[in-house]
């Protein structure tokens, strides 16, 4: 095996998409939120909480496909305390998410010991497995690569057409886009800016969620402490990278996860003496260069972060 | 719902603000307890006697305070220019870094400079460590959060390949841990049996170092004017880009000195869970005091006071004591609110 | 006649403030009804009680004999009233008919008619004479679209009253003139306007009935035919105050010039082409345009902001070569900034922190402030600049606007500038503010100073400017005399058009 050969596995490619579905979930639930005008920050605990949640629903019985609902509930749920803080009292973004993303994580945290308290190992689940769609799949690697993956995958691919579909072809999407935008302009209409930042706030945190659940329900059978690991993060410098479009998301997505998947593969090519940390480190460093390059080009949605209050002087 | 600015507002009513909000955050997280299915008082109660009950319980509170105060100094600072650095632990584990590299051998001094030495160079590989978001934040609008935040991983990863690697200790027997810090360099410990250290005397001296640079110098006076009003700051003269400097250089330096006091004050050598999230944590703290640093002392240790209280709590009670950082998370909200409230009156309609 | 808005006891408070006080009257159909009032009587609070922004403490508001919900835009909106704010409420990129059809129909509709939205709007804005193209991004149009825009959104919604907040105050007085026949044409197909303004020649030029609004409280009513100026200037001001005249004085020397100035930008405002002008001592050098014409980037050139591209600077016979903001203090420019509350002060902090935020290096020991002599220049300050406040300690964003560019002024002229640029220095104010810094600004053209002043206001530019120039598209005019140019003049050269030379003797450029 060497660093080009790897190029021609379908090993590779498979894991590039497995990889890149929490990140296209997760970039989508941001990218929503901040066309709102609501950078939340909280997406990593978010995600925990979806990692953590989805996998309890399925260990203490729940099906599969119920546990991907109630992690979208929960999500909304967090979504709905994120809101309640930034929308509805206009505290600062930053701070909130941060503080959402210690209580949502430290929250899962506590709830898994809870419920586990003395297991050493993970316990396991039956997870998703993969669906190999019919005459597609037949397909000489093309098909391989795009028709034998988890359900969630197809999901995430679905949720990047609906996401766009809503966004610019509804009067809700064009709402949203409105208070992202100018907030003042929006209520003059009559829209009311903390309902439909409120409800994009929600439906992001679902996504995010549902993000976080694949790693426990589908790419793996277990949850690990630390298991998210700054994903959520990575998609926060996706959506800049992806300019605030869902189809550059989804474009952001599986090249970040192209690269990560091609670091894990690279850490096996014999004769590269690196050691494995810096393999590690790829996908950090590369969001960094990838934000570095694109900032000053960035059209940012101009009521990022700002708070609406009704009836101030403005 | 609509929110009105109160024309002003007693002063006291300022200071208990977050006092309500910390209680109510208590009151909040007791439902966690009763989920466990244990006593709430109970539980508080032993909460309280594992952080104060005893003056090795206190000592244990102070010791976890020390690095609380520089991280929370940390935050302070820079949240004061608005400079959103989330990436306290990763600067924490560079000045620890740096502690090791240049304090298990590397230099030998008395200990009257060698410790000055180990916190001046910790602090600053810090604060080189934020200027590199700072920069590309100034010149090339990169966001700040995102950037410090993956700087975090990105460092701990380095951290990791250190201690597996050229920092490690012949004699761990390939545990991931740094060579140990030769005695000049030790912070002492100014109690009896306890691990509390000169670290912690330093964390003061830097609390009031702080609040007297914020307040009486023009830096301070540049630091408060770029964060309330860049614009008006810009217009008036004030040179930004400089200012910024300023501030990461002093607000990493403060994370950073937090990782040299660990090391050469607590273990004496570093590993990699040397930081249960100091520098998240120190966000806490920060808010708590209103960004505040004389507040910042009260605030770290009355977050310090939780964890080491959880930690017994736990124990005794079996609580997962995963409850402290929820408590931590939740007082964030709560005095968010509370500050919102001091300014703010809500009305209905 | 019907009535088809009717106020009723209308009260609103800010904090201890009231900007409302018992407010009533009765908007007839099909009349055009004038409110006029100073900045800061009350005029756009009342407008904001009416459409649902603001609550008020007492009152209420009847709709076509219906009495509306508070605090509801969209219920205003659905009894028909619609609103032209004075800054305009358009999202820059979405396109004209996405800013038009937001809010028509219901979120929760999965689909949406773009198609027949449009043909909508291209109907109306034959029938109105509002020519717009739906599909054209609103960041690409000019203001006076923009403007048709804002009325044509309110139309959509079949607005049956029509509130316009300080309409013209960004047009020429062509516009102005265009936007007047629009309106006449609005009332003859059955709307009530109301119509916010305070200047007095266009509420007489296009009203039926005048209100006069003072203090937050209606203080005088009367027919358009029956009005005259004398009592309405007077009973929007109470007691007459006497704006200063700019008397004659010599001609100065050269102080400042700007030769062949270039600032490249992409966005429309933020060019500067080829700019060339000279000022003088002892005089005061006006200049206008339609805003986002470059004025901005003019002013943040001026103020040491952004540096030039091409072309020099020349002050008091040096080449300028450092921009910044510090350097351009330490050479003795007094700058007053467009923006009181965004640029001028830090409104958190302290009064006396703020007025030593240019010299506060000065009066500094060792990299520590000297908080006595700080707080000793600003309780000068507030002594000889009248500035109303409770104390140095007090947070300056607690001023009034009067105060606060009183407290900017202070700062500005107490270093005794020799070149002062004023950006919109009287914007917002009331009339006995303006006069005072209209004082101001004419003690220090006395003194010898020069400024450069860059205003909107055609009125207050003609007033006091010994010499006038005209901003479009980035390039400036040519220099005239102010005594020799007409409104209307202006409004050409404001909208790009050029004017008969050989009449107003234009004093050329010289140029290096």
């Amino acid at each position: 095996m060497d660093y080009i050969s790897i190029f021609f596995e379908v090993g590779f490619w498979v894991a590039t998409i497995r990889i890149a579905t929490s990140l296209i979930f997760g970039t989508l639930g941001e990218l929503v939120c901040e066309r709102a005008g609501v950078l939340n920050l909280g997406i990593e605990g978010i995600m925990t909480l979806g990692a953590m949640s989805g996998w309890m629903w399925v260990y203490l019985g729940g099906s599969l496909w119920s546990a991907v609902f109630f992690v979208a509930f929960l999500g909304a749920i967090a979504g709905l305390i994120h809101s309640c803080f930034t929308v509805y009292l206009g505290l600062s973004q930053h701070v909130t998410g941060i503080a959402l993303t210690m209580f949502a994580s430290s929250l899962s945290y506590f709830a898994f010991r809870m419920m586990l308290p003395d297991v050493t190992t993970p316990p396991k689940i039956d997870a998703f497995s993969n669906y190999a769609v019919p005459l597609l799949s037949d397909i000489p690697f093309v098909g391989e690569v795009l028709f034998v993956q988890s359900p969630l995958t197809y999901l995430s691919l679905l949720m990047v057409v609906i996401v766009i579909y809503v966004m610019y072809k509804t009067p809700f999407g064009l709402a949203m886009r409105m208070v992202g935008e100018n907030p003042i302009a929006a209520e003059a209409q009559g829209i009311n800016v903390h309902l439909v930042r409120t409800i994009s706030v929600m439906m992001g945190s679902s996504l995010m969620a549902i993000g976080g659940a694949f790693l426990t329900i589908s790419a793996f059978d277990a949850f690990f402490f630390g298991m998210i690991n700054g994903r959520g993060w990575i998609c926060v410098a996706l959506v800049i990278f992806a300019s605030w479009q869902p189809k550059k998301a989804l474009f952001g997505a599986l090249l970040f996860a192209g690269i990560d998947a091609y670091q894990v593969r690279l850490q096996q090519v014999p004769g590269i003496d690196i050691p494995y940390q810096f393999f590690l480190m790829a996908p950090y460093v590369l969001s960094i260069i990838a934000l570095t390059l694109l900032a000053r080009k960035a059209v940012y949605p101009k009521a990022l972060l700002i708070p609406f209050r009704r009836g101030e002087r403005h | 719902m609509r929110l009105e600015i109160r024309e002003n507002m007693p002063i006291w009513v300022q200071g208990l603000a977050p006092i309500i909000a910390i209680f109510i955050s208590l009151l909040l997280c007791s439902l966690l307890i009763i989920w466990a299915g244990k006593p709430v008082l109970e539980s508080y109660a032993l909460l309280i006697k594992g952080a104060l009950g005893s003056s090795f319980a206190l000592s244990e509170t102070l010791t976890r305070a020390t690095p609380l105060i520089f991280t929370g100094l940390a935050a302070a600072i820079a949240f004061k220019a608005k400079l959103w650095n989330i990436g306290g632990e990763g600067q924490f584990y560079m000045g620890a870094v740096l502690a090791t590299v240049l304090g298990s051998g590397l230099v030998t001094l008395q200990p009257i400079l060698m410790i000055p030495f180990l916190m001046v160079t910790g602090a600053f590989a810090a604060g080189i460590l934020l200027l590199i978001p700072t920069l590309l934040k100034n010149y090339l609008r990169v966001d700040e959060v995102v950037v410090t935040l993956l700087l975090n991983f990105i460092v701990l990863l380095f951290v990791n390949y250190l201690l597996e690697g050229p920092l490690q200790d012949p004699m761990s027997m390939g545990w991931p841990q740094g060579r140990p810090i030769i005695d000049e360099g030790l912070l002492i410990p100014i109690m009896d049996r306890a691990r509390l250290h000169l670290g912690f005397i330093l964390a003061i001296v830097a609390a009031i170092g702080c609040w007297i640079f914020m307040k009486f110098t023009l830096w301070g006076y540049e630091i408060r004017s770029v964060g309330l009003n860049p614009e008006a700051a810009k217009f008036s003269g004030i040179n930004i880009s400089r200012t910024l400097i300023i501030t990461a250089l002093l607000s990493g330096g403060m994370a950073g000195i937090a990782g040299v006091s660990e090391v050469a004050g607590l273990k004496g050598y570093l590993t990699l869970d040397m930081s249960p999230g100091f520098g998240y944590a120190g966000i806490a703290v920060a808010m708590l005091a209103m960004l505040h640093p004389l507040g910042v002392i009260a605030s770290a240790i009355f977050f310090a006071g939780i964890y080491v209280g959880a930690d017994s709590m736990s124990q005794g009670m079996g609580i997962p004591s995963y409850i402290a950082d929820v408590m931590v998370a939740v007082s964030i909200l709560m005095v968010l609110v509370s500050i919102l409230l001091v300014r703010y009156r809500v009305i209905k309609g | 006649m019907n009535s088809a808005l009717h106020i009723k006891g209308v009260t609103k408070r800010f904090g201890s403030f009231v900007a409302n006080d018992d407010i009533s009257f009765e908007l007839q159909q099909s009349e055009i009804l004038a409110l006029l009032g100073e900045n800061g009587a009350g005029k756009t609070t009342l407008m904001n009680i009416i459409f649902g922004h603001y609550v008020a403490e007492q009152g209420c508001v009847d709709v076509m004999g219906k009495t509306l919900a508070p605090g509801d835009p969209k219920a205003a909106i659905e009894a028909g009233i619609g609103m032209v704010h004075q800054h305009f409420t358009l999202a820059e990129n979405l396109t004209v008919i996405e800013n038009i059809m937001l809010g028509s129909e219901s979120l929760w509709s999965l689909t949406t008619d773009k198609t027949t939205a449009s043909n909508k709007v291209l109907k109306m804005s034959k029938d109105f004479g509002l020519q717009v193209s739906p599909d054209a991004k609103v960041s690409s149009l000019s203001v006076g679209q923009k403007q048709r825009v804002e009325i044509l959104k309110a139309l959509y919604k079949d607005a049956k009253v029509l509130i316009l907040d300080e309409p013209t105050a960004v047009l020429t007085p062509q516009e102005s003139d265009s936007l007047f026949e629009t309106l006449k044409l609005l009332v003859a197909k059955g709307l009530s306007i109301i119509f916010i303004s305070h200047k007095l020649h266009e509420i007489l030029a296009v009203s039926d009935r005048i209100l006069v609004l003072r203090h937050g409280a209606l203080v005088d009513e009367m027919q358009t035919c029956d009005a005259d100026k004398n009592r309405l200037s007077e009973s929007m001001v109470g007691k007459s105050i006497s704006e200063p005249i700019a008397e004659k004085l010599a001609q100065g020397t050269e102080v400042f010039s700007l030769n062949n100035i270039c600032v490249n930008g992409t966005k429309a405002g933020t060019r500067l082409a080829n700019i060339n002008l000279n000022a003088r001592h002892s005089e005061i050098l006006g200049i206008t345009g339609v805003s986002g014409n470059g004025q901005s980037a003019l002013a943040n050139l001026l103020c040491g902001i952004i540096k030039p591209h091409s072309g020099d600077m020349q002050f008091n016979t040096h080449k300028v070569t450092a921009f910044s903001p510090a350097s351009f203090i330490d050479h003795k420019v007094g700058r007053i900034p467009e923006d009181r509350i965004r640029e001028g002060v830090v409104g958190e902090m302290s009064l006396w922190e703020n007025a030593i935020s240019e010299i506060y290096r000065k009066i500094s020991r060792f990299g520590f402030i000297d908080f006595k002599k700080a707080k000793h220049f600003t309780h000068d300050l507030i002594k000889d600049y009248d500035i109303r406040c409770d104390g140095i300690e007090q947070e300056a964003r607690l001023l009034s606007g009067g105060n606060m560019q009183k407290l900017i002024l202070a700062r500005v002229l107490s270093q005794q500038p020799e070149l002062i640029i004023a950006n919109q220095p009287i914007r917002g104010l009331d009339v006995g503010a303006i006069a005072n810094v209209h004082e101001r600004l004419l003690a220090a053209r006395r003194a010898g100073a020069c400024v450069i002043l860059i205003t909107e206001d055609l009125d207050e530019l003609l007033s006091i400017s010994d010499r006038v120039a005209v901003m479009c598209h980035g390039e400036l005019s040519p220099i005239y005399n102010a005594d020799q140019i007409t409104k209307t003049q202006l409004g050409s050269l404001m909208s790009g058009a050029t004017i008969d030379n050989n009449k107003n003797n234009p004093q050329e450029e010289v140029c290096a």
